[in-house]
């Protein structure tokens, strides 16, 4: 097997279909990432970003459609290519979705010790250090129900990182947060971004995401409608899907920073 | 009627009566881990099984919930099992035995009971979990065992303590096929003393008072296995 070079994209979706109900609701999606890039996903609600964020690592099923990580297309008929695939691709969901029977040090190494069949020394270890790196060594013996959401968000991204994933996918990881909690789990996507992590995430912080996506992918209907750079799409003069969007919600929330639900870099 | 000759009866046959409680608790020990031990896996077929595999379940479950259990004690006794300690190769296993009859069917029969009480308490967890579980590269099998049993498990005690304290009663069929627990050392005590009365009320008050500790002993484990700070919407 060759080693991808520098130029292969890490994670590739090539036509992905994905029928529920009758509607399209992904209507053949393709996208690629590089190495350390950090492409974002906005919309409205329904446009079917978190459908192509659970095609990406079938926790649904595409209809049709190829996946490729690092130029290798994904067989999902191998329950063990896919679970291989799977611990390469880190996940963050909008409700956490921690294992509530376990402790936030449990959370993080029951997959070392169960997927990757670390001992339990090791597990501990590297948990720890993954806790400490979102700041939350000190909650290690909590459970889910005793911590707050911007900690139970940080826990679970904790548990993702804990896996070395080439690739981590966030689907509105902040949505479900109250609005003082948003920023600290921001700060620590932001630092994973920074430090090079390649990133696909859905969100609607769009002055957040602005400042350190490398793209922005516009969807609507389940079509990828507009994609290009922040600066392209909601620079000074630009007339885009993007920016109408963006400045409806920064009417709503004071999100964007322009002035008078201007939503301009 | 005279309350000192009736408890003086009583007293004198509580011996006897409690040499019964073994086989009483023989039964129920029995029958709940059977129910447990084949109600856990029917409740996962049936959750996330193929849709044949959860067809099978759902008929197994109406069946042995369907038939009542005299009938399933005759039918196991006197048909199914006396058939089968006849064949060649199983005869000296002791299936003819009424005790192993009236385990096999209170278990049976718990088990479909039972199954219906782990699926609730599978199908009550955030469907987010598993998903969470095989984005880490879970299999569905991992998944199953280390992320929903054993909070599936802990949820379903509440309603398995309740369960044990029907089968409880249950067990006292037994004896129409000669199992010689409490109800049937009732039966017989009874008519020799001619205290029918008092006898039947001692086997009331044994069956409550093994009611009462399984169903606090129950109470105390699911205590000691709660999660921190965990409860259920609309509890607490």
């Amino acid at each position: 097997m060759s080693q991808p070079s520098e130029t292969t994209p890490i994670l590739e979706a090539r036509g992905l279909v994905k029928v529920l109900g009758g509607n399209r609701v992904l209507d053949s999606v393709s996208l690629s990432i590089g190495r350390g890039r950090v492409k974002v996903l906005i919309g409205p609600s329904g446009a079917g970003k978190s459908t192509l964020l659970q095609c990406l690592n079938f926790l649904m099923p595409p209809d049709s459609g190829h996946i490729l990580l690092e130029g290798r297309e994904v067989n999902a008929q191998s329950r063990k290519e896919l679970c291989a695939f799977r611990q390469q691709v880190g996940m963050i969901f909008q409700d956490f979705n921690l294992f509530d029977h376990l402790s936030a040090l449990e959370n993080v190494r029951v997959a070392l010790m169960k997927v990757k069949g670390m001992s339990k020394l090791d597990a501990t270890e590297r948990a720890i250090a993954e806790l400490k790196r979102v700041g939350l060594a000190d909650r290690a013996a909590n459970y889910p129900a005793n911590l707050s959401g911007g900690q139970k968000q940080r826990v679970a991204i904790a548990r993702a990182l804990a896996m070395d994933p080439k690739v981590m996918l966030l689907d509105e990881p902040t949505s479900a947060l109250d609005p003082e909690l948003i920023g600290e789990v921001l700060s620590v996507i932001r630092d994973l971004a920074q430090g090079g992590m390649t990133m696909i995430m859905a969100t609607h912080q769009i002055s957040f995401s602005a400042s350190l996506a490398d793209e922005f992918i516009f969807m609507e209907k389940g079509r990828v409608v507009e994609q290009g750079s922040p600066a392209e799409l909601l620079g000074r003069g630009v007339s885009s899907r993007t920016q109408s969007f963006c400045s409806k919600i920064s009417e709503l929330t004071g999100e964007g920073g322009g002035a008078s639900g201007e939503c301009r870099l | 009627m005279d309350f000192s000759v009736a408890f003086n009866a009583a007293r004198e046959a509580l011996p006897y009566m409690l040499g019964g409680v073994g086989w009483t608790v023989g039964l129920i020990v029995g029958a709940m881990l059977l129910g447990l031990c084949m109600g856990v896996p029917l409740a996962v077929v049936q959750v996330y099984g193929p849709k044949p595999a959860r067809r099978a379940v759902g008929l197994y479950v109406w069946l042995f919930r369907g038939i009542p259990i005299l009938v399933q004690l005759y039918i196991f006794y006197f048909g199914i099992l006396s058939w089968l300690s006849n064949l060649p190769g199983l005869s000296g296993l002791g299936l003819d035995s009424p005790f192993i009859a009236a385990v096999l069917v209170l278990g049976l029969t718990s088990s479909a009971y039972q199954s219906q009480i782990f699926r609730g308490a599978i199908q009550s967890l955030p469907a987010g979990q598993l998903k969470a579980a095989r984005a880490l590269g879970m299999t569905d099998a991992q998944a199953i065992f280390t992320i929903v049993l054993p909070q599936a498990l802990r949820l379903s005690i509440p309603a398995w303590s309740n369960e044990y304290s029907i089968l409880l009663k249950d067990s006292a069929l037994a004896f129409t096929i000669g199992v010689v627990e409490i109800m049937a050392r009732m039966r017989a005590i009874a008519s020799t003393t001619h205290e029918p009365v008092s006898m039947t009320f001692l086997a009331g008050i044994i069956f409550f008072v093994l009611t009462w500790v399984g169903v606090k002993t129950l109470a105390l484990l699911e205590n000691k296995v709660r999660i921190a700070g965990y409860t259920r919407q609309g509890a607490a």
